[in-house]
């Protein structure tokens, strides 16, 4: 019964997010790859994960599950239930004072268990100006752990307009969603300059801004 | 059966003839260039016929369903052409609220009001309450930068989106003496006028176009596609006089009308992407881009076409 409500719910998700953003998937040259992967995302609303959720093709989709905070998924009934059970989210805890799990030790056993991750490397939602905000080291440790693993960016445009933060009703806008071709961290390759060339990798994809004109 | 639907099966059947001809030489010519590898062009074109036949479909499904059927149409096609505009323009934070009644609040009013066949309100409601309202609900936020561009911009969306694409459904609303329960078929003169004539200006110009119109604006019209497709339009117009309420002369003097206000629409349109930088309103139909750049002309045409029709020819 759970199982059911909640895979109803995650179709109402997607359904809603489609509707309002008539969200399209922009591939890279060379596909996706088919195993287990983590897609690396700009951050800027809680719809992020949902919209990704929802251009990725029922057979990848059913494997990615978001890398989402927990102590805001674990704050009430519903929210735990959406978190845990609709999107089946790894939830990790972000204050590094009072864990009792490592968080990096939770996503290896989520790809060890056969499952791509949709991971947000700035770590909170960007509210600047700026496009991106600089990586956490979280995405660095993770492939430090498993270096082989594809890491796919994905770049998330407009969400952002369209329920900004604070606000209750969103605004029917376009969104896109492009993925990249992956690439994987160099051997000996410092945290550093791995991170730059992540963050290089995502803004890369990132669209010209309006009004530039030709 | 009344002569309304009998006209409109023949004119569904004439449509469907054009559309299974149209098929036919795009599979020929997708067969004849096959050997040469893939032909964008050749794509193109079968992509656009085959969103013709789903168009088609769909606007069949409106008519058949009625005057609910067709305000449900429009309207969606009111919010997905609102939905690629402001994806478009300089909005902020500020413009939220403004933004979310647009969608939520004014859009559904409009076509409510064309429902309850309201006019003397459908006919300022955008015009005269949204352009005060609007304003004042974004003002409110107290966010001044680029305040005049936001607001007007977020007034020309609503006007094209919404006030003028509204004017085409609002043709049911007319009281014609002699033509009572047949009005669904001046939407369908407007419809197939405006959107042969941009099919027969493409057809022209890729046959014998060689001077460009509008080079700054919209590189691929020309001269010769404007006048062989103007012209034929007309006279398409012109013999469609029998599912109007116009002589034939009529006809043809208002499908000029319809495709010349339906040109210079696309025109103005083209000039609206170029300074956003955007090639396309968006993807929604595949081969044509989105739904604006199957809408400009129509939404140029239709206001003007459904005032000289009201003017001169309906009691209402």
């Amino acid at each position: 019964m759970k199982i059911m409500i909640a895979e109803f719910a995650a179709a109402a998700f997607v359904l809603f997010a489609r509707a309002i953003t008539a969200v399209r998937a922009i591939w890279p040259e060379h596909g996706l790859p088919s195993r287990p992967c983590v897609y690396f995302a700009n951050h800027s609303s809680h719809g992020d994960f949902v919209l990704v959720w929802a251009v990725l093709p029922p057979r990848l989709r059913k494997q990615a599950r978001p890398v989402a905070g927990a102590e805001y998924w674990l704050k009430s009934k519903v929210s735990t239930f959406i978190g845990r059970d609709v999107f089946n989210a790894v939830l990790i805890e972000r204050e590094r004072e009072n864990r009792t799990q490592d968080p990096i030790a939770l996503m290896t056993t989520a790809i060890d268990e056969g499952s791509s991750l949709i991971l947000f490397p700035e770590g909170t939602r960007n509210q600047t100006d700026a496009r991106l905000l600089p990586f956490k080291s979280g995405l660095f440790h993770l492939v430090s752990a498993r270096p082989d693993v594809d890491l796919v960016p994905v770049w998330i445009n407009n969400l952002n307009r369209v329920m900004p933060k604070g606000e209750i009703v969103p605004i029917p806008l376009i969104c896109t969603v492009t993925f990249g071709d992956a690439l994987r961290i160099a051997p000996n390759e410092g945290k550093d300059a791995f991170l730059e060339r992540t963050q290089a990798a995502l803004l890369a994809l990132a669209p010209k801004p309006l009004g530039s004109g030709e | 059966m009344n002569t309304a639907s009998s006209d409109l099966l023949t004119l569904v059947f004439g449509i469907f003839g054009v559309l299974i001809f149209a098929s036919a030489i795009g599979y020929v010519l997708q067969w004849r260039f096959a050997a040469a590898g893939p032909n964008a062009a050749v794509d193109n074109l079968n992509a656009r016929i085959k969103a013709w036949w789903v168009m088609v479909i769909l606007i069949g499904i409106a008519f058949i369903a009625g005057r609910a059927g067709v305000l449900i149409l429009f309207a969606f096609c009111s919010f997905a052409a609102l939905r690629e505009f402001v994806t478009l323009i300089n909005t902020r934070r500020a413009d939220h609220w403004a933004l979310a009644s647009a969608f939520f609040v004014v859009l559904p009013i409009q076509y409510y009001l064309l429902w309850a066949e309201e006019y003397g309100i459908f006919a300022i409601f955008i015009p005269v309450y949204a352009f005060l309202l609007m304003p004042i609900i974004s003002v409110l936020r107290g966010d001044t930068e680029r305040f005049l561009i936001r607001i007007a911009e977020v007034q020309w969306a609503l006007m094209i989106c919404v006030f003028c694409a509204s004017h085409v459904p609002a043709l049911l609303t007319l009281t014609i003496p002699g033509y009572e329960g047949r009005n669904v078929l001046l939407i369908a003169f407007l419809v197939i006028v405006v959107q042969l004539s941009d099919v027969l200006q493409y057809v022209w110009g890729k046959l014998f176009g060689r001077t460009k119109i509008a080079p700054n604006l919209s590189p691929s019209k020309t001269v010769e596609g404007f006048v062989g497709g103007v012209i034929s339009a007309t006279l398409i117009g012109a013999s469609l006089w029998w599912i109007t309420p116009f002589t034939p002369f009529q006809a043809g003097v208002l499908a000029f009308i319809i495709t010349i206000m339906g040109f210079f629409g696309g025109l103005v349109m083209s000039a609206v992407k170029r300074d956003r930088g955007v090639k396309d309103w968006g993807n929604l139909i595949e081969g044509h881009g989105g739904l604006i750049d199957r809408l400009d002309s129509v939404v140029f045409s239709a206001p003007i076409f459904f005032h000289i029709v009201r003017y001169w020819w309906s009691l209402s």
